[in-house]
C-alpha cells in the first residue's frame, strides 16, 4: 500500500513538472529561434534594444516605485494606528483592503474612466501627467491587499505598543517614534509588501491599457500582435522577473521570521 | 508576469484575516488623543473611498439608472441579449473548467508533496515553483502557450514529427476555449496548491492511527475523516479559483482577442468603444461581474472559516 | 505467561538507536507506567506495541500471539493520544461509535454501547456535541472511551494528562485509574511527570537514553532508587559523596564524619568511593543519637513555604534539603547557624556503581 502511494505520488510530480516546465523551455527554445538556422540571442538583442521597450519597461518601473512609495506611505501608518489606537476598526480596515481582490481590476479602472474624466469634478483623465496620477493610485488600490497584509504581519511580529510605550517613556514624539522605531523594525515587511507590489505593477495589462498609458503591459501585447519571435523573448525576460520578485520576498520574509523574534 | 487582473494572490490566505490576538486595551486615551488618532486613518479612509469604493459604487448605481439618470431595471433586461448571455456562459464555462481542473490537479500534487513520502526537496520546490507561477499570467504567459501548443509550437512540431500525430486537425486550437482553459491552468493549479497545502497539513498524523487502532482500512480512512474534514477547503479553493478566472482579461486579450467572446473582454470593448451602443448597459456589465466574483469570494471565505473551527 | 510479553526490543533509526534491549513482561489487568524525560525512548516502545513503528529487533507477544509485524488495525489496541485526536467532523458519539461501526457491527448495538460509554465517562448528555465544543479534560474522557468501546486486549496512553490543566489532570488520572480498574484493562501509560506515575501505577519502568533504569512498583522505585538517574528523577534527592570504610559493617565517611547504612555493600568496596542519596523527608534536626546518623552542617537558606519550611544546609560540597512541617511555636534556624541533621540508617542509600 505504502508503495503504491509512492508511485502514484511520482507520477503526478512527474506530469505536474511536465506542465509546468514544457511551456517554458518551448517559449526559450522558441526564442532562440530568430536568426534562421542556428539557435541565438538575437531577439533578445532586437528586444532589449527597442527603444519602445526601454520605453516602457522604464516607465512601469517608475510606476513600480511611485506606487509602492505611495502604497507604503499610505499603508504604513494606518497598520500602525489601527493596531494601537484603534482596534476596534481593524475588521473594516481589513474588509476594505481584501475589496481589491473582489472587484476585478476591469471594474475598478471602468469607474475611474466614469468619475474622473474630463466632465467631473476632478479631471484625472484630462492631461497625461493626471492621468499618470490616477495609474499611479489605481495600482495602489491593486496592491493594497499584498502591501496592507505584509506590513500588517510585520507590525504584528515586532509587538508596536510595548516598543511606542518604551519609546514614549523615553521621550520620543510621535513622528520619532514612527520614523525611528516602527519603520526599521518593519523594513523586512515593509520589502516583502514592495516586492509583491513590483511584480503586480511592471505586468499589469488592464489599468495601463484602459488608461491608455505607455506601460510594459500594454507594450507586451502590441508586440505580440505583430512580431514573432520577440513575444517569446518577452515572455522569458517577464518569467525571470517574477522569479527574482518571488525570490527576494522570500530572502526577506525569512530576514523577517528571525528578526521577529522578541529582544 | 503578474497581471493582478488575472493570477491569483501570491498568499490566497489573505482573503482571510488572521485571527486576532487579544491586545489588551491601552489605557483609556483622553478624549483629544482619540479623535487625534480617527486622523491617523483619515488619508487611508479617504484614499479607499476615492478610488475603490466611490468608482465601484458609481458603476452599481449606475447599472439601475438610464442615460438620462433615471432609475430603470431596463439594463439588467438588455442583458439578456445573446451576446451578453454567450459572454456570460462562456466566462462561466472557462472559469468552471479551469476552477475544476486546477482544483482536481492542484489537489493531486500537493497531496503528492505532503503525504506521498518523496524525497525531502520536492515539497519546498513545489511551494516556490507555485509561488511564482500563481503570479505568471496575463500576456506573457499567453505567449509561452502560443510557443508550445500553437500552430508552430513546440509540442504541436514535436507531436507531428515524432508520433505522426497532427494536432491541428482534430480542431484543436491554442486560440479557442479549450486552449485558454489549458493556458489558465497554469496559474490555477499553482493556486490551488498553495491554498490546499495547508489543509493537507492540518491533517493530524493522529487521527490516521486513532483510525488505525479502531480497526479501520485506508479506505475507511478517507472516507469517514480525511474527505470529510478536507471538502470545505477544497470547495472553498475552488470558488476563489473560480473567482479568479472569471475576473481575468489579460491573458484572454493575448491569447484569443476578440474571437473569444468571455465577459471580460466584452466589457474591455466596451470601455474602450461602447460596442454595445448603451453606456449603462456597461455598467450592468460590471454590476453581473461584482456579483459573481463577490458571491464566488463569500463562498471561499463562509468555508475557510468552517474548515478552521475547532483545528487549533 | 504474562499477559503481554516483550523480549529483547530494539529500535534504531539509522544511525540513531532509540531503544537498547528492552525487556518486559506484564500481566494482566496491570497498570504500568513507561516514566522517563523526552528522548528516552518511552513513546518509541509505545508505539511499538501499537504498531506505528516496527522494531529493528525483538518481539512482542500479546495473550500469547506474537504480534511483531501485524498491522496496527489487526492488534485490537486501544490508543489514546497526547492531542485528544478526536474526528473533528464527528459527534462525540460518532467518535465513540467510530470503531464499531467500522467493524460493521449492527446499529443497536453500537448505539448501546455508546450509551454505556458515556455513562462510564461521566458525560452522558454530550453526545451530540462536537469536540470544538467541549474542554480539553471533556475530549480526552471522549477520546478514552472511544478507545475502550471496541474491548480492546491493550489500553495505551501516550501521555495523555500533559496538555491539559494542572487541576484537571490530577482528577482525570484518578478517573482513568478507576475505570481501568473496574475493566480490569491492562494498560500501559507513559508520561515524564514523576507524581502522575507513583501515583496510580502498579508498575513503573524508568527509562533514560534508550534504557530500562529499574523497573519495580512505585513504593520500590522512589524508596530504593538503583541508580542515580532513577533517585534523582523520581522525588527530590540530596547526594552525597562519600568512601566506603567497612562494607561489612555499612561504614562510610563524608567530610570527616562518620555514616552509617544498612545498605548491603560488595565486600571489596573497603576504600572505594561511592555515592550517597538520602531524601529530604527522611532527615530531621535533632541532636546526635545513638543507633542514628548524625552530619553537622550549615544552614545556607531558609525558605517559609506555607505548611512546609524547606532548609537549605551545606556539608563542605555537598548542598543538603530538608523539610520541616511549619510549627509556629518553634523557632526556625538561621543562615549560618550550625546545625545537625539525624537520619536512620536505613535511609542513607548508597547508589549503584557506575552511576557516579
Amino acid at each position: 500500500m505504502k508503495s503504491q502511494s509512492r508511485v502514484g505520488a511520482w507520477t503526478a510530480m512527474i506530469v505536474g513538472s511536465l506542465y509546468f516546465l514544457i511551456p517554458l523551455i518551448a517559449t526559450f527554445e522558441f526564442s532562440l529561434r530568430m536568426k534562421r538556422g542556428t539557435y541565438s540571442f538575437e531577439a533578445y538583442s532586437v528586444v532589449l534594444g527597442d527603444p519602445r521597450f526601454q520605453a516602457s519597461f522604464g516607465y512601469s518601473i517608475l510606476m513600480a516605485l511611485l506606487t509602492i512609495v505611495v502604497g507604503v506611505l499610505l499603508v504604513v501608518p494606518t497598520a500602525y494606528w489601527v493596531q494601537l489606537r484603534l482596534p476596534k476598526l481593524r475588521p473594516l480596515v481589513e474588509f476594505i483592503t481584501l475589496l481589491p481582490l473582489v472587484v476585478p481590476a476591469i471594474v475598478i479602472v471602468f469607474g475611474y474612466l466614469r468619475i474622473y474624466n474630463s466632465s467631473s469634478i476632478l479631471p484625472l483623465t484630462g492631461n497625461e501627467r493626471a492621468t499618470d496620477l490616477l495609474l499611479v493610485f489605481g495600482y495602489v488600490t491593486l496592491s493594497l491587499p499584498y502591501m496592507y497584509r505584509a506590513v500588517d504581519a510585520g507590525l504584528r511580529a515586532v509587538d508596536v505598543r510595548s516598543l511606542t510605550e518604551a519609546a514614549e517613556c523615553l521621550g520620543a514624539n510621535w513622528p520619532t517614534i514612527l520614523f525611528k522605531v516602527i519603520f526599521p523594525n518593519i523594513r523586512s515587511g515593509i520589502l516583502s509588501g514592495a516586492f509583491l507590489t513590483f511584480a503586480v505593477v511592471i505586468g499589469e495589462f488592464t489599468l495601463a491599457s484602459l488608461l491608455d498609458r505607455p506601460a510594459f503591459g500594454p507594450y507586451l501585447q502590441l508586440i505580440g500582435a505583430n512580431r514573432a519571435y520577440e513575444p517569446s523573448a518577452l515572455a522569458i525576460i517577464a518569467f525571470v522577473i517574477t522569479w527574482a520578485s518571488m525570490g527576494l520576498i522570500q530572502v526577506f520574509g525569512s530576514a523577517r521570521a528571525m528578526s521577529g523574534q522578541k529582544v | 508576469m503578474s497581471a493582478s487582473s488575472d493570477a491569483g494572490s501570491v498568499q490566497p490566505e489573505l482573503l482571510v484575516p488572521p485571527v486576532p490576538t487579544p491586545t489588551p486595551r491601552v489605557n483609556g486615551p483622553s478624549r483629544a488623543s482619540s479623535l487625534l488618532a480617527w486622523i491617523g486613518v483619515v488619508p487611508f479612509f479617504t484614499f479607499a473611498l476615492l478610488f475603490l469604493i466611490l468608482p465601484t459604487g458609481f458603476l452599481m448605481v449606475g447599472a439601475f439608472q438610464d442615460s438620462q439618470g433615471h432609475f430603470t431595471l431596463a439594463n439588467f433586461r438588455d442583458l439578456l441579449q445573446p451576446t451578453v448571455m454567450d459572454a456570460y456562459w462562456i466566462s462561466f464555462k472557462v472559469s468552471a473548467a479551469s476552477s475544476i481542473g486546477g482544483a482536481v490537479i492542484g489537489s493531486l500534487l500537493a497531496w503528492a508533496a505532503v503525504q506521498g513520502k518523496l524525497p525531502g526537496w520536492i515539497r519546498p520546490t513545489l511551494m516556490t515553483f507555485s509561488g511564482v507561477a500563481s503570479n505568471f499570467a496575463g500576456v506573457p504567459l499567453a505567449f509561452a502557450f502560443i510557443c508550445t501548443l500553437g500552430r508552430v509550437g513546440l509540442v504541436t512540431v514535436l507531436l507531428k514529427k515524432y508520433l505522426g500525430f497532427n494536432l491541428y486537425s482534430t480542431g484543436f486550437s491554442i486560440l479557442s476555449f479549450s486552449g485558454l482553459t489549458l493556458t489558465y491552468l497554469y496559474f490555477q493549479i499553482p493556486l490551488m496548491v498553495l491554498i490546499v497545502t495547508p489543509a493537507l497539513d492540518g491533517l493530524k498524523r493522529e487521527w490516521r492511527e486513532a483510525c488505525d487502532c479502531l480497526g479501520g482500512t485506508a479506505y475507511q480512512y478517507w472516507r469517514y475523516v480525511a474527505l470529510p474534514v478536507l471538502w470545505p477547503s477544497v470547495l472553498g479553493a475552488a470558488l476563489l479559483l473560480f473567482a479568479n478566472s472569471f475576473g481575468a482579461v489579460a491573458t484572454a486579450y493575448a491569447l484569443t482577442g476578440s474571437s473569444l467572446n468571455i465577459v471580460t473582454i466584452l466589457l474591455y470593448a466596451q470601455i474602450r468603444g461602447d460596442v454595445m451602443h448603451n453606456q449603462n448597459l456597461g455598467y450592468a456589465l460590471a454590476l453581473g461581474m461584482v456579483l459573481v466574483t463577490g458571491l464566488s469570494n463569500g463562498g471561499y471565505i463562509w468555508l475557510r472559516s468552517r474548515a478552521e473551527r475547532g483545528r487549533r | 505467561m504474562a499477559f503481554l510479553e516483550i523480549e529483547n526490543l530494539h529500535k534504531s533509526f539509522g544511525a540513531n538507536i532509540a531503544l537498547h534491549h528492552f525487556d518486559m513482561q506484564i500481566e494482566r489487568g496491570e497498570f504500568i507506567t513507561f516514566l522517563g524525560p523526552s528522548g528516552c525512548g518511552k513513546t518509541t516502545v509505545l508505539r511499538m506495541i501499537a504498531g506505528f513503528e516496527t522494531p529493528t529487533r525483538g518481539i512482542i507477544r500479546l495473550d500469547n500471539k506474537d504480534v511483531t509485524h501485524l498491522r496496527t488495525r489487526q492488534r485490537k489496541v486501544g490508543m489514546v493520544f497526547q492531542s485528544y485526536a478526536l474526528f473533528p467532523n464527528m459527534t462525540v458519539a460518532e467518535n465513540i461509535g467510530f470503531g464499531l461501526k467500522i467493524t460493521h457491527r449492527p446499529q443497536a448495538e453500537i448505539s448501546q454501547r455508546v450509551e454505556e460509554m458515556l455513562q462510564l465517562i461521566k458525560l452522558p448528555h454530550l453526545g451530540g456535541r462536537y469536540p470544538w465544543q467541549l474542554s480539553g479534560g471533556q475530549q480526552q474522557r471522549v477520546a478514552l472511551a472511544r478507545a475502550l468501546a471496541g474491548k480492546p486486549q491493550v489500553l495505551l496512553l501516550d501521555e495523555p494528562l500533559s496538555a491539559l490543566d494542572a487541576k484537571i489532570r490530577i482528577s482525570l488520572r484518578q478517573d482513568i485509574r478507576a475505570l481501568q480498574r473496574e475493566l480490569g484493562i491492562t494498560s500501559i501509560f507513559v508520561t515524564h511527570d514523576q507524581e502522575e506515575a507513583l501515583s496510580i501505577s502498579d508498575r513503573i519502568v524508568v527509562m533514560n537514553e534508550g534504557r530500562v533504569e529499574q523497573i519495580g512498583t512505585p513504593s520500590e522505585i522512589y524508596n530504593f532508587p538503583r541508580t542515580r538517574f532513577v533517585a534523582s528523577f523520581v522525588g527530590t534527592l540530596n547526594i552525597l559523596a562519600g568512601h566506603v570504610v567497612d562494607p561489612a559493617t555499612g561504614k562510610m565517611i563524608v567530610d570527616g564524619q562518620e555514616l552509617t547504612t544498612t545498605q548491603e555493600l560488595p565486600s571489596n568496596d573497603a576504600g572505594k568511593k561511592r555515592l550517597l542519596a538520602l531524601r529530604p523527608e527522611a532527615i530531621v534536626l535533632e541532636p546526635a543519637a545513638p543507633g542514628r546518623n548524625t552530619l553537622n552542617a550549615t544552614v545556607e537558606e531558609v525558605n517559609f513555604l506555607g505548611a512546609v519550611v524547606r532548609i537549605r544546609t551545606r556539608v563542605k560540597d555537598a548542598v543538603i534539603s530538608l523539610d520541616i512541617f511549619n510549627d509556629p511555636n518553634r523557632g526556625l534556624p538561621e543562615r549560618g547557624q550550625p546545625v545537625s541533621l539525624g537520619f536512620s540508617h536505613e535511609n542513607l542509600l548508597v547508589l549503584e556503581e557506575g552511576s557516579v
